[in-house]
């Protein structure tokens, strides 16, 4: 469960008064050194910068590596583990039932862009109101380091096996199919990261993050294309993110000429700084066409690349009312005797 | 009420010398169109005003996987001894598809007669039968309606001809036509006249040769008609239904389509929002996968399939017995393997659903033998769901769901919804905390939070991993065999939950039926037959559910022979009952199967019966 603290420091809270405790998981049972390890971190830390309840979020997964990782990461928050490569659904009905909830997503590369695939368009084409985060490293970590469908095509397992097919770009297929909050990060990229995620917790829409999380015993070799070393050497950023909390003041100085300014759902400012020229993340088709243009300079873009702020969510498009569908109480859920006789005599 | 069609002065009666030995009340009616011709109303009005004459009367819509050419045919059975089965042998035929009209006239019984459109020329015709020709196109063309609707309206002709011919009345016919096309006054005008047209051409054209007759009677007297889909959907309205996942599949599609229909009209607060949300998702595996999801974030969640979507939502469907999520899945099985016959009626998922997907996993079946208890059922399931904390099966099939039956109006549910063993955050304080999967009342059924609960001490880690008492991820031996043996105990106390068979004789007989589902009405019919006609007196159970209460073994180890009867090849339920009971009971069971699509008839039951008590005299 939950470690004990070491550091004698004095404990800090945040803006609701919970320490960084109240936002761990159980100790991870996965390789030491694996980038899924850091984005558990990441992720509960951007939950407690961010002032979140741990009881106002359902964590939800596939099967695999990354999924396994939801138990690592927030334990008083409310976790399913499901079936592979179908969180998806299993999301949409926990959001359909309690709308008011706030929802992560955590999925592979396999459990997301093979056998997932299907439930994965569907999901994007919804804009569910969700932080999905593919946690991609190339390869299936449990069955001991087969590619997966987000392999760059020339990589090479360390049996000397090369890829032959192309990738699937979960990001660029994500933008087309209406995600409204489209980004790619590194595991090793500390504060890009943190800032993304942050960032993702204050949209109301598919947020779809691809963290590249390399896989330190299948995948972390010469010839792979999502190795540490590949990715020092290849990462190259769209923009440059900055994010000010609702309650925090703003108070990053940025050029005006090169920024970016986006302001959440919840009041908060997404701030771009363009690294790229001429990149604006609200252009869907600006957004897709770079993507694979830097995909084919051997580059791996990363950033915010598509962001959509208007586009209603699928809850919301569902028109419910505004209590969770799970509570409501009797009276508004089972019709009237008068309703069930009208309902006889229009068989009568 | 219903009038005999002699006392409406507006229209001219039947001149006709009515057969010596008239048949009054008990016949059956073929209607044989082509698929998309736009029959199904008039069927549907035929039989609604026999209906509402008070004699009892089913119809069957035997229709082809095909949404316009291939052959369909209607099935109307009168009964004043309210059978409902399907009955093998036709009295009236009225054929209105050129391509089968020679096989469809060829399968009729001596003494049958046929009503037809003259433009068939059907030459040699046979000499047993009475044949009533009718120039369709002419009196079509005379109602004056427009071109595009002349397919449909020749159906209402047909309609008018057989109501002169059986003296179906009038009047009542008249209002079950204006009520059917509703406020569009000048199609219902249209289509009366059609049946008007028909009805003066029999009146004025034909001689009335056969015995049938329609006479008014009492015995539908406050009954409706409706069919089991939805009465299916009725019953997850008045269960408190919010969430659906649905992927459409024949014949499951409507249960779903008049629940939204239900829903928008009923379940719309003032304000306008919605208190369900109803997602057609993109394959039954999503279907499944929203209901699980939401009945984990404690909603009343549903879908509606058929077979290959069951096969589809097999994983998921362990994931819910293992994990221990509340859902219900409606399965209105048509016949497989495979898409089979994908709109013809078959019993053939009840082994397969006892243990839906791979491991130790059983599943609770509740199994409706009537459009009420589809009904009565259907609601049930979401309170079974939620107290078992488990995924519901409802076994409807296509002849309960897509056909409409006559029935006693439903009741009003009395009790109120139980949402099962759910903690609050009060009640968490209380306690200083739960342990999810621990059986703390012994009766296998554990206590859950809700997503959502607000105290630290709500929330678990849900997975289809092994796992302890606390939810943590286990795979320590005693741990997974105590989880598997605690789910065992909750299936025991699903079997004092489940509805009970339904016992129908004296309970003392030497030979004894077991049956479900549509196979009732069947088995009720051929009980009487084999009494009248071969002095047979036979106890009939009805299964309603699975996992098998006691009364089945009981009722088993009373009779000398228990005839198992059911609509598939194999003889499913037999094998699920020679799994479960005593070894010792289990030579007495004899399997009658029926499996060609069509709706199982008494007949076949009685002389499968006969046969094989006639081979052990």
């Amino acid at each position: 469960m939950s470690t004990t603290p070491v550091s004698s420091a004095p404990v800090k809270s945040n803006s609701i008064g919970l320490e960084i405790l109240d936002y761990r998981g159980s100790k991870s049972t996965l390789c030491a050194g694996c980038g899924h390890n850091v984005v558990a971190e990441r992720i509960l830390e951007a939950y407690y910068e961010m002032g979140i309840q741990p009881e106002r979020v359902m964590k939800i997964s596939g099967i695999g590596c990354s999924s396994k990782s939801l138990a690592y990461f927030m334990s008083r928050s409310f976790s399913f583990n499901s079936v592979h490569g179908r969180m998806p659904s299993v999301a949409t009905g926990a959001i359909l039932a309690n709308q008011t909830m706030r929802t992560i997503g955590i999925s592979g590369d396999g459990d997301t862009a093979s056998i997932g695939i299907g439930q994965f368009v569907h999901l994007l084409r919804r804009n569910l109101p969700i932080i999905y985060v593919i946690e991609d490293n190339g390869v299936y970590g449990l069955t001991k380091g087969q590619f997966s469908a987000t392999a760059d095509i020339g990589s090479k397992l360390k049996t000397g096996v090369i890829n032959d097919l192309p990738p699937i770009d979960v990001c660029a297929l994500a933008i087309q199919m209406g995600a409204t909050f489209v980004g790619r990060s590194f595991s090793g990229d500390k504060k890009q990261l943190s800032t993304m995620l942050k960032a993702a917790i204050a949209h109301k829409g598919t947020v779809l993050l691809d963290i590249i999380s390399p896989c330190v015993t299948f995948n972390d070799h010469e010839g792979s294309t999502k190795s540490y070393k590949y990715m020092k050497e290849h990462d190259e950023a769209v923009n440059e993110t900055g994010f000010i909390a609702p309650f925090d003041e703003i108070s990053v100085e940025y050029d005006h000429d090169t920024t970016v300014d986006v302001q959440m759902h919840d009041g908060s400012h997404l701030r771009l700084r363009k690294l790229h020229e001429d990149y604006t993340p609200t252009d869907k088709a600006g957004a897709v066409n770079l993507l694979m243009e830097t995909h084919e300079k051997g580059e791996v873009l990363t950033g915010i690349f598509y962001v959509d702020t208007h586009e209603l969510d699928f809850a919301s498009r569902l028109n419910m009312v505004e209590e969770p569908l799970a509570t409501l109480p009797e009276e508004r859920v089972r019709p009237s005797r008068e309703v069930f006789a009208e309902l006889m005599q229009a068989h009568a | 009420m219903a009038t005999s069609n002699l006392e409406v002065q507006s229209l001219p009666t039947a001149d006709s010398p009515i057969h010596p030995k008239k048949v009054v009340n008990d016949f059956s009616i073929q209607v044989a169109t082509v698929n998309g011709s736009g029959s199904q109303s008039a069927n549907n009005i035929l039989l609604r005003s026999i209906f509402n004459m008070g004699v009892p009367v089913s119809g069957k819509n035997l229709f082809p996987s095909n949404i316009a050419g291939l052959p369909t045919w209607f099935v109307i059975r009168v009964s004043r001894d309210g059978w409902v089965a399907r009955k093998n042998d036709i009295d009236l035929l009225i054929a209105m598809n050129l391509e089968t009209v020679q096989e469809d006239v060829r399968n009729l019984p001596t003494g049958g007669s046929v009503i037809f459109d003259e433009a068939f020329n059907l030459a040699d015709r046979r000499s047993d039968l009475t044949y009533y020709p009718v120039p369709f196109d002419r009196l079509v063309a005379a109602t004056g309606a427009e071109m595009k609707v002349r397919k449909l309206i020749k159906n209402m002709v047909y309609v008018g001809v057989a109501a002169q011919l059986l003296s179906i009345d009038v009047k009542g016919l008249e209002n079950i036509v204006r009520k059917q096309f509703g406020k569009k006054a000048a199609v219902a005008d249209v289509n009366w006249k059609a049946v008007q047209l028909g009805f003066d051409y029999a009146a004025s054209t034909l001689t009335k040769q056969d015995p049938l007759v329609v006479e008014p009677m009492t015995a539908t007297h406050g009954k409706i008609i409706i069919d089991g889909n939805s009465a299916a959907a009725m019953g997850a309205m008045f269960a408190g239904v919010t969430v659906v996942g649905w992927y459409p599949i024949t014949p499951s599609t409507s249960i779903v389509e008049d629940l939204i229909k239900y829903m928008k009209q009923y379940r719309v607060e003032k304000d306008g929002k919605a208190s369900f949300a109803i997602v057609q998702a993109e394959d039954e595996l999503a279907a499944i996968g929203m209901v699980l999801g939401a009945g984990w974030a404690g909603a009343r969640a549903m879908t509606a399939t058929s077979g290959p979507g069951i096969s589809l939502m097999a994983e998921f469907a362990g994931l819910g017995y293992f994990a221990e999520i509340p859902g219900v899945i409606f399965d209105v099985q048509r016949t497989g393997p495979s898409t089979g016959l994908p709109t013809r009626t078959a019993q053939g998922d009840i082994q397969c659903l006892a243990g839906l997907s791979h491991g130790d996993t059983k599943h609770v079946l509740l199994i409706p033998g009537s459009v009420k208890e589809c009904f009565e059922l259907g609601m049930q399931a979401f309170d079974l769901a939620e107290y078992l904390q488990t995924p519901i099966f409802v076994l409807s099939d296509t002849d309960l769901g897509m056909n409409n039956w006559m029935s006693e109006p439903f009741e009003y549910p009395e009790k109120p919804i139980n949402r099962g063993k759910v903690l609050n955050a009060k009640q968490l304080e209380e306690l200083g905390g739960f342990a999810r999967y621990k059986d703390v009342d012994g009766d296998g059924i554990t206590y859950r939070t809700l997503p959502g609960t607000d105290h630290p001490a709500a929330a678990y880690f849900t997975r289809g991993t092994g796992k302890n008492d606390k939810a943590l991820y286990s795979e320590r031996p005693e741990d997974y065999q105590r989880n598997m043996e605690r789910l065992v105990r909750k299936f025991e106390t699903a079997k004092t939950l489940v509805p009970k068979p339904i016992l129908n004789g004296t309970g003392k007989q030497k030979l004894g039926i077991i049956a479900f589902g549509t196979s009732d009405c069947a088995v009720l019919e051929s009980r009487d037959q084999l009494e009248r006609e071969l002095k047979l007196a036979t106890d009939y159970l009805r299964v309603r559910a699975y996992p098998f209460t006691p009364e089945v073994d009981e009722f088993v180890a009373r009779h000398e022979t228990v005839y198992v009867v059911e609509q598939n090849r194999d003889g499913q339920l037999l094998n699920l009952l020679k799994v479960d009971l005593d070894p010792t009971h289990v030579t007495k069971l004899q399997s009658i199967t029926h499996y060609n699509g069509l709706p199982i008839d008494a007949r076949s039951v009685t002389n499968a019966i006969a046969s094989h008590e006639g081979a052990n005299k």
